[in-house]
């Protein structure tokens, strides 16, 4: 799927939205900033916290285009499916967010307290016969087109389920 | 509300005033099956003030697309920034729906 490497990847030497080239930015510490969240599984919830982190990326230097396409549609996606699927939208049931920005790039983590699915057995593609007619069944395609990684991260071996998403910096 | 919705004859006019997300998607595609049930042809939905769109907006977006290619309608689109216009190329929707930059383009030659 290169087509969403090309077509949304920041450009390493692009010039951001502040005018300011890459290597006029301010030295980045090694670690911005590191949040956590316990929400109820509400999709209403899911706006707000979304908006501080990017919030928070926009301040750390994250690029207009990673801040305004890649986080907040990517992070929608991952809370959207823990709370939907994993936690089959029972309110009592809680999705862990953990958000990390460092010098390397952003990295959230989604836990939800259901089963867990096989990331690597999910294959959305546009080349799908009914991609233009169906509802449902774009998150993981759009999360991994807008992430630099995505990928299963319960090695706890507990109960629940964990998705990571990685985003470098542009 | 999220979004604002102006009927004129068979005309429907939308504007999405934030995101179209998994919270409020359900809400705005049941607002536009209601006019189309009661005579709109020609949807138009501007996302000049928009935020995000997620995968459920999309598929709201497709979904209403399908019913009004039933009903013999279209469902167009406006003012997409750049962030937008490149989600639906991502995602190869922008060959589903027209693009539109302004309303009086969405317009011209129905």
């Amino acid at each position: 799927m290169a087509i969403r490497r090309r077509s949304v990847r920041p450009q390493a030497d692009a010039v951001d939205g502040t005018g300011r080239s890459p290597s006029a930015r301010p030295a980045v510490p090694a670690t911005v900033t590191s949040r956590q969240w316990a929400l109820p599984s509400d999709v209403h919830e899911i706006e707000p916290v979304v908006r501080e982190i990017v919030s928070l990326c926009r301040s750390a230097g994250f690029s207009d285009r990673q801040c305004g396409l890649n986080v907040p549609v990517a992070v929608t996606e991952a809370l959207a499916n823990a709370m939907l699927r994993g936690n089959r939208g029972e309110p009592g049931a809680r999705v862990g967010l953990t958000v990390d920005i460092s010098a390397a790039g952003l990295v959230v983590e989604v836990a939800d307290q259901g089963a867990g699915f096989d990331l690597n057995a999910v294959e959305q593609s546009t080349a799908e016969a009914d991609w233009f007619e169906r509802e449902d069944g774009r998150g993981v395609f759009l999360m991994r087109a807008l992430m630099d990684r995505v990928e299963n991260a319960c090695a706890d071996g507990g109960a629940g389920h964990r998705l990571r998403l990685v985003l470098h910096r542009p | 509300m999220s979004f604002a919705l102006e009927r004129t004859d068979d005309l429907l006019s939308v504007t999405v005033d934030e995101q179209l997300v998994v919270s409020n998607r359900h809400e705005f595609k049941q607002a536009i099956l209601d006019a189309v049930e009661q005579g709109a042809r020609l949807v138009l939905v501007d996302f000049a003030n928009a935020g995000y769109i997620d995968s459920s907006g999309l598929g709201a977006l497709v979904s209403l697309s399908r019913r009004l290619r039933e009903v013999g309608g279209d469902l167009r689109l406006i003012g997409l920034n750049d962030d937008l216009r490149a989600l639906f190329e991502l995602t190869r929707l922008d060959a589903l729906f027209p693009l539109y930059a302004t309303r009086a383009d969405a317009l011209a030659g129905r």
